[in-house]
C-alpha cells in the first residue's frame, strides 16, 4: 500500500461526491429528462394569434401532457401562426377532426395548446394539420370589449 | 523627465503583469504530461484544495439555502406566490449565487493556503534548489495546484447548490409547512438545463482557473520575504474577489 493511499481514497470519494451531486441537481432539479422522449411523430395547427405561447410549452389532452411546441413560425401570405408541435408516439390515436385551443395555466400562467378530441374514424398521423383551432384569449381585448360594451349600454336607447 | 518615465512605468505594470500572468498559463499548459506520477499530484492536490474545502462549502451552502427560501417566503407571500419559493430559490442559485459565493469561499480557503504555499517555498528556496535539481517547478509545483483547483471548484459548486436545496427543503418543507410535491414540480418545468444549469457549471469552471491562476501566480511571484508572502495572499484574496465578480457579469451579459 502506498504512503498517500489514503490521500488519494480521500479526493476520489471527493470527486465521486461532487460527480453525483452534479447528476442529481440535473436530474432531479431541472427540466433535464422531463421531456416527452425522443419518439414523437409532428402535427400543426394555425391559429390567428398564439399570444405568447413559447416554443417547448405542453401540449395537453385533458390536462395532461401527450406533446410539446416544437416551433412556432408565420405563414407569409394568411398572416396566421403556424404551430408545429410533436406529439408522443404512444398517443397514436388522435382523430382528425380534433380541435386545437390555445390556453392559460392559471390566471398568470403559460400559455399551453390544449386538444380536443373529435370522432372521426381516422386519426391524425404524421405532418397532418389540424383545422378546428381557437386563438388565444388576449385579456387586454377582453378588457377593452367589456369596457366598450358598458359604456354603449349606459347610453339612452 | 524621469518623473514622466516612472509615472509610464506604473501605468504599464499592471499590462505587463497580466502578461507574464498569461505567459504563466502558458508555461503551466505546454508542462501537462499524462503520466501517473502527475496525475497522482494532481490527485492530492485535489485533496487538499477541493476535499478540504469541502465541510465550509457544504455549510455556508444550507444555510444560503435557509435565508434565501426565508426571505422568497416572505416576499412571495404578499401576491399569494410562496408556491414559488422553489424556482426563485433555485434559479438564483443556479444561475448566480452558487458560483459566486462558492467561488468567493474557495479564494478565501483554498487560494490563500496555496499562495502562502508557494510563497514560504520560494521564501525558503525550495523552488531555486529544484531549478538546481533540473526539476521544472512550474510542473511539479504550479501545475497540479492549478489543474485542482479547476477541477474542484465546478463539483464545490454542485455540492453547495445541492446542500443549499436541502436548506430551502428543511426551511420551507419542515418549517413553512409547503408542499413537497410543488417544491419538486416547479423545479422541473420551470428550470432548464442548458440555460440555466450548464450556464452555472460553465461559470464555476471559468472561476475555477481564474482563482486558481491567480492563486499560483502570486505565489510563485511573492517577494520571498515574510512581508512579501504576507502581501501575496491578501493580493490573491483581493484580485480573485474583484475579478470573480466582474467576469460574472460579463460571462452573464454575453452567454445568456
Amino acid at each position: 500500500m502506498r504512503p498517500n493511499y489514503k490521500v488519494e481514497l480521500a479526493s476520489g470519494i471527493f470527486l465521486l461526491l461532487g460527480i453525483a451531486a452534479l447528476v442529481w441537481l440535473a436530474m432531479r432539479a431541472t427540466d433535464y429528462g422531463q421531456g416527452i422522449g425522443k419518439d414523437t411523430y409532428q402535427i400543426s395547427a394555425r391559429f390567428t394569434n398564439v399570444a405568447d405561447l413559447r416554443v417547448k410549452a405542453p401540449v395537453k389532452i385533458g390536462g395532461v401532457t401527450v406533446g410539446m411546441v416544437d416551433s412556432i413560425v408565420l405563414d407569409p401570405v394568411m398572416f396566421e401562426a403556424v404551430v408545429n408541435m410533436n406529439i408522443a408516439s404512444r398517443f397514436n390515436e388522435i382523430p382528425s377532426d380534433t380541435g386545437a385551443s390555445v390556453l392559460t395555466s392559471g390566471v398568470l400562467g403559460d400559455r399551453y395548446i390544449n386538444l380536443e378530441p373529435g370522432g372521426a374514424p381516422d386519426m391524425l398521423v404524421d405532418g397532418d394539420e389540424i383545422f378546428i383551432t381557437q386563438s388565444a384569449l388576449i385579456l387586454e381585448q377582453v378588457i377593452g370589449k367589456y369596457l366598450f360594451n358598458a359604456g354603449s349600454s349606459e347610453k339612452p336607447q | 523627465m524621469a518623473v514622466s518615465e516612472s509615472y509610464i512605468s506604473k501605468l504599464t505594470a499592471p499590462v505587463a503583469q497580466s502578461g507574464q500572468c498569461l505567459l504563466f498559463l502558458f508555461r503551466m499548459i505546454s508542462s501537462i504530461r499524462f503520466n501517473a506520477s502527475q496525475l497522482r499530484a494532481v490527485l492530492q492536490q485535489t485533496y487538499l484544495i477541493g476535499a478540504r474545502s469541502l465541510v465550509i462549502i457544504m455549510i455556508c451552502g444550507f444555510f444560503v439555502g435557509m435565508v434565501l427560501s426565508l426571505q422568497a417566503i416572505n416576499a412571495l407571500e404578499q401576491f399569494g406566490a410562496s408556491d414559488q419559493v422553489s424556482l426563485l430559490v433555485v434559479k438564483s442559485l443556479f444561475r448566480e449565487l452558487g458560483p459566486v459565493l462558492t467561488a468567493l469561499l474557495f479564494a478565501g480557503r483554498a487560494g490563500t493556503s496555496v499562495t502562502a504555499e508557494i510563497g514560504l517555498m520560494k521564501a525558503t528556496n525550495q523552488i531555486e534548489a529544484m531549478e538546481l535539481m533540473a526539476i521544472d517547478p512550474i510542473q511539479v509545483i504550479a501545475l497540479p495546484r492549478f489543474l485542482a483547483g479547476l477541477i474542484s471548484l465546478p463539483l464545490l459548486t454542485a455540492m453547495f447548490n445541492a446542500l443549499a436545496i436541502l436548506g430551502s427543503i428543511v426551511f420551507a418543507i419542515g418549517v413553512m409547512d409547503m408542499d413537497s410535491g410543488i417544491f419538486w414540480s416547479k423545479l422541473q418545468n420551470g428550470i432548464y438545463f442548458y440555460k440555466d444549469f450548464i450556464g452555472g457549471i460553465w461559470k464555476s469552471l471559468v472561476f475555477g482557473g481564474l482563482v486558481s491562476l491567480i492563486a499560483v501566480y502570486f505565489g510563485y511571484t511573492a517577494k520571498p520575504t515574510g512581508a512579501g508572502v504576507g502581501t501575496a495572499t491578501t493580493n490573491t484574496v483581493v484580485l480573485s474577489s474583484v475579478l470573480i465578480l466582474v467576469f460574472d457579469f460579463i460571462m452573464t451579459s454575453f452567454f445568456t
